[in-house]
């Protein structure tokens, strides 16, 4: 589902004496449906490097990226975009969102985009956010205002919220308590018991331990000095 | 959702200049049903001027614009006689001014500036015109009872929510943006920035929007065009150009951002 091939990557610093810092070189990675794979290696190895190239918000500088049937290296912005909406799905670190879109719209609005009725897609948002305990009295405020935690939580829900056959985990449980954590990893073990081919980075050990199938170890594909 | 095969406006090597200086040069882009582009840069990057060259409101030296009309298919609107541009402007395309005042009447009572759109592409009943003025306003968050005050009596959030309802009433495909949210207080920004996201996802528009603001963009465009002196340096999806920007010019841009 997921296949990366001798990808590469470098920065160009335009602005910094035009500085070309390469970092990651000879990178593959092949997730199978229904397989949960997660990234390992040290703080700046290139986990969330690897993940964004994947999701084509960084360019890779060559090799390819094939998600389904879609080359992300070289596919046109429509083309990502139609994948992210349909096929490929993101949970991030951070909740990026419209200030003032109430909660309930933030985590159905994935759903809305690929067609699916309001009443359907709303009843499916109420049923995750039940699952993750956002009470019910936040569900029409905008989660701007919300803790961290509950922030993350809302992010969890808006990323499963369309059954997506390949998705991309930052950190999915970093910040949650116990039972939010364990409610986290039953999504993910649902996921991938319907064929989703997941790739995750897990700073928990436990948590990636129980979901994850096989381990890469990114800084293998760090390049080496010449 | 499907994707369409067919692109909605084809802009092919738009050139515009002001004697020995460049306004804008070689633009070549494909707009798509229901897609967003923006294009940012810094002031006199050549952002307007392309705007206002797509929209017809300047003539560009040279270049095609092509437009799938309802009606014909493809026609380039540079060649399109002024009656037809002119009916292209009040039934298919929408242009959001920067100042509201130049998008509304001002001696004209608000129902009255959605009203008038409607007129334009033919209608005459009155109480069906009304109503559908009063819908408009409600969309854009204008109470009712507003209906028959001139856009003067309105603040500037207003005055650009009327403005945009008074674009949007007549179902145009295409909106052209000039700095939609400048000069707004923040809170009046994200209200503004819900409605046209929702308003883009219902009615499928397409939009090119103009801005300084990054975040606006990020929130908004599907796709991004980054111009410095007339030029488009840089191009591609939103978050991948704001996040790995590859010129010097955008990177330039995006590392000056304050955080708040």
């Amino acid at each position: 589902m997921i296949s990366v091939r001798n990808v590469a990557k470098t920065f160009t610093l335009h602005n910094q004496g035009g500085a070309v810092i390469p970092v990651m070189a000879g990178a593959d990675l092949e997730v199978a449906p229904g397989e949960c794979v997660a990234l390992t290696g040290s703080s700046g190895a290139g986990k969330s490097t690897l993940m964004r190239m994947i999701y084509g918000n960084y360019l890779a500088a060559s090799g390819s990226i094939i998600v389904g049937d879609v080359d992300v290296a070289t596919a046109e912005p429509r083309e990502i975009l139609k994948l992210r909406r349909e096929t490929l799905g993101y949970v991030s670190q951070f909740l990026r969102v419209v200030p003032r879109v109430a909660t309930l719209n933030v985590v159905a609005e994935p759903m809305l985009a690929v067609g699916m009725e309001r009443v359907a897609a709303e009843a499916r948002a109420r049923e995750l956010l039940n699952r993750l305990r956002i009470p019910e009295t936040l569900w029409e405020l905008s989660p701007t205002t919300f803790s961290g935690g509950e922030q993350q939580r809302v992010n969890i829900a808006r990323g499963f919220a369309h059954v997506f056959p390949a998705m991309l985990l930052d950190e999915p449980t970093a910040s949650l308590d116990a039972a939010n954590r364990a409610t986290v990893l039953d999504l993910i073990h649902e996921a991938k018991a319907r064929g989703a081919a997941i790739i995750g980075i897990f700073h928990d050990e436990e948590a990636r331990a129980r979901v994850a199938d096989r381990e890469i170890d990114v800084s293998r594909f760090t390049p080496r000095a010449a | 959702m499907s994707t369409p095969a067919t692109p909605l406006l084809q802009v092919r090597d738009i050139r515009k200049t002001y004697g020995a200086r460049i306004g804008c040069t070689d633009v070549n882009f494909d707009l798509y049903p229901g897609e967003v582009i923006g294009i940012v840069g810094e002031s006199g990057s050549g952002k307007s001027t392309l705007l206002n060259c797509l929209a017809g409101h300047l003539a560009p030296d040279a270049g095609e614009i092509l437009f799938n009309t309802r009606a014909d298919g493809l026609k380039d609107t540079l060649k399109m006689s002024e009656p037809e541009r002119r009916m292209l402007g009040r039934t298919d395309w929408a242009f959001v001014h920067q100042n509201a005042r130049d998008g509304l009447r001002m001696g004209v009572s608000a129902g009255g500036n959605v009203g008038e759109r409607l007129m334009a592409v033919g209608a005459r009943h009155y109480g069906n015109i009304r109503e559908q003025a009063i819908d408009w306003l409600d969309r854009v968050e204008i109470a009712e009872d507003r209906v028959d005050d001139r856009p003067g009596a309105f603040s500037g959030g207003m005055q650009q929510r009327l403005q945009i309802a008074r674009n949007l009433v007549t179902g145009p495909r295409l909106v052209f943006m000039d700095e939609p949210t400048g000069g707004l207080d923040v809170s009046v920004q994200a209200r503004l920035l819900d409605l046209l996201r929702g308003l883009v996802r219902e009615m499928g528009l397409s939009a090119i929007i103009v801005t300084h603001d990054l975040a606006v963009v990020r929130l908004l465009a599907d796709r991004l065009m980054v111009m410095k002196s007339g030029h488009v340096v840089e191009a591609g999806l939103t978050d991948q150009v704001l996040d790995d920007p590859q010129h010097g010019y955008t990177q330039l841009l995006v590392s000056s951002v304050l955080q708040v």
